[in-house]
């Protein structure tokens, strides 16, 4: 009993929690640009680099450095806004799409070249788990991974329904048109939810790397998994993101656990599959998501 | 001569190759140029493709699945039917799915093949591979074998192309591109547009499982870093944009000159010293990305954009946007 809890319901809480980050910006940039940002893994691991470097740089702790890491990576995300996403605005969504799933590559391969492909921690070493009841073991930087993925999402909350452009920004994903004739700056709107969306992909890459370790690859690794915690909460729907992440993140961790006899009940190497099942099974049966989002 | 000889081999290369990715091209111009269905999971099938025809004409080993020792074209024949299958199933499970959604799916099932290849050690040897896969015309000497293969691909190549260019201009082609263009509009005049959905990705996919197989034949390799989004994958794309969607002259054109820059630039990277040459093996990554936002900003149609079929009143029709 111990042991599932340890092993397996801990770390799908904090693996959930950092798909529910990640998923935060893919609801919100699919339910007010209308589409799948397909970069948005890279923005993930962008955000643990630059936190990297700050590290080293400045000695000081991951969690501290964090918003100037989000500062960082929202101008960087404004900028591929401005020079490779807005020329699209009025297009096809779909050629939205191909250009995020050009700069994809293009994010991947400036972080590969400036900080190289090996795999970098943020702290070195391993940290021993604190025991609780002598058999409950609870690594600190889970506790404190979860904790500030609380707290951000409570800002987040804060930010949709007390702001203006929170407001605004609900306001766009539920009709553009409407919001453009109640007088709402669309162009401002996009902004914000590029800021938000993009803090909050700097947080999950920073808790994923703070977990692990950083690697170039670890965005694209989980993109699948936020997408699949973005359908499955509903599109547009924030809160639902984050449903949708602490489903994925737990149902991932304990399809490894021996439910029947004493195998694994599915392969780990097989544990990117899960979300995807999830993923497609939402599709087809119930596209709108958990939360009734909203079915482009 | 030596030399210029050297030169000659590299030309069959990169014809080769660029044959090889025209077919890829070809396959992916059907499902996206023609019918607007976005296939984010060149790499899957490819990679199926590939292994299917590595295990069944490989001699037997005990690294991985068989091998049955077959002839090269039963194996590239079966490569496309299982292709084809396996698209099928896909396309029944997403073809009804939006663009975005067809995309987040299609890259999901090719990293569920990718996990597949890797993890069933026992059928694929995993993380190592297939390899001694037999090549055509093997044992013919020297220049002749390597231009022999590189006729059979560019052979392939031209072959594919009347088929396709056949399709284009048939009731079906024009068929395809009113889907395209307008669903309802589709729907509205009692066509089945799931089904011709369906056909078009099947088609294209048995046609990049041939990609594949060819692929293996060519390198007597594969491995599961063959399914690796970014050369299968994104390559492709950007051929397809560049040289022009939904014009098959322009997918072939793409795929030989993207080919050429892609190739001709790893030349210019190996020259450098070792640190540098690993870092800007990325900045090429970073150009052909560079390349596909240039022409997708300006010049959407690509270098040769589609060619309208002549309406029956003999004028030109206008393109809506």
């Amino acid at each position: 009993m111990m042991d599932f809890l340890s092993f397996y319901l801990i770390p799908g809480i904090v693996l959930g929690s950092i798909y529910a980050l990640g998923a935060i910006g893919v609801s919100l940039t699919f339910g007010i640009l209308r589409f799948a940002n397909f970069a948005h893994g890279e923005i993930m691991t962008l955000g643990a680099y630059v936190t990297l470097t700050l590290i080293q740089l400045t000695g000081w702790h991951p969690v501290v450095l964090l918003p100037a890491a989000m500062v960082v990576v929202s101008i960087v995300t404004l900028g591929v806004d401005r020079y490779f996403y807005k020329p699209f605005r009025t297009s096809p969504v779909i050629i939205v799409v191909i250009a995020s799933f050009g700069m994809m590559l293009m994010i991947r391969s400036v972080t590969q070249f400036v900080w190289g492909v090996q795999l970098q921690a943020f702290v070195p070493g391993v940290q021993r788990p604190l025991i609780f009841f002598e058999a409950l073991r609870i690594s600190p930087r889970h506790m404190i991974i979860v904790g500030c993925a609380l707290v951000l999402m409570a800002v987040e909350h804060w930010l949709l329904t007390y702001t203006m452009i929170g407001k605004a920004m609900r306001a766009m994903s539920d009709s553009p048109e409407l919001a453009r004739l109640t007088g709402i700056n669309t162009e401002m709107v996009i902004k914000a939810t590029w800021i938000v969306g993009a803090s909050a992909a700097t947080a999950a890459g920073v808790f994923l790397a703070y977990d692990s370790h950083v690697d170039t690859m670890m965005g694209f690794q989980i993109l699948l998994p936020v997408f699949a915690a973005t359908i499955l909460g509903g599109i547009g729907r924030p809160y639902g993101a984050m449903a949708g992440g602490l489903v994925i993140g737990l149902a991932e961790e304990l399809s490894a656990y021996p439910w029947i006899g004493s195998e694994p009940l599915l392969s780990p190497g097989y544990k990117a599959g899960v979300a995807f099942a999830i993923m497609v099974a939402m599709l087809i049966w119930r596209p709108s998501g958990l939360f009734r989002g909203r079915v482009f | 001569m030596e030399q210029f000889y050297g030169y000659f081999l590299y030309g069959l290369s990169l014809l080769t190759f660029g044959g090889i990715y025209s077919i890829l091209t070809l396959g992916l111009n059907i499902q996206w140029g023609f019918s607007g269905l976005f296939n984010a999971g060149i790499a899957g099938f490819f990679a199926i493709g590939a292994y299917v025809s590595a295990i069944l004409t490989t001699a037997p080993s005990a690294r991985h699945l068989g091998g049955y020792d077959m002839p090269i074209g039963v194996g590239m024949l079966v490569a496309m039917i299982v292709t084809a299958a396996i698209a099928w199933g896909v396309s029944r499970i997403c073809i009804r799915l939006r663009s975005d959604y067809l995309a987040i799916a299609t890259l999901g099932i090719a990293e569920i093949f990718r996990l597949i290849l890797k993890n069933e050690v026992w059928a694929t040897n995993g993380a190592r591979g297939v390899s001694y896969v037999p090549k055509p015309f093997e044992n013919i000497t020297e220049p002749w074998n390597q231009i022999s293969m590189t006729l059979l691909v560019l052979g392939t190549v031209i072959v594919l192309y009347f088929l396709l260019e056949r399709a284009r201009t048939s009731p079906w082609g024009r068929l395809m591109s009113a889907i395209r263009e307008d669903e309802d509009a589709a729907l509205a005049a009692g066509k089945d547009v799931e089904r011709l959905r369906i056909q078009a990705f099947v088609v294209g996919g048995a046609i990049m499982g041939l990609g594949g197989a060819m692929m293996a034949h060519y390198l007597k390799f594969i491995d599961p870093q063959a399914a690796d989004p970014l050369t299968a994958t994104f390559l492709v794309w950007v051929m397809l944009i560049v040289g022009g969607s939904a014009n098959n002259k322009g997918a072939i054109l793409g795929a030989f000159l993207m080919w050429t820059v892609w190739s001709a630039t790893e030349i210019l990277t190996s020259r450098l010293p070792d640190a540098l040459a690993i870092r800007t093996a990325y900045v090429r990554v970073f150009l052909i990305g560079l390349v596909l936002q240039i022409v997708l900003q300006k010049y959407p149609g690509g270098i040769l954009p589609e060619r309208r079929l002549r309406a029956a009143s003999g004028k030109q029709p206008q393109n809506p946007e």
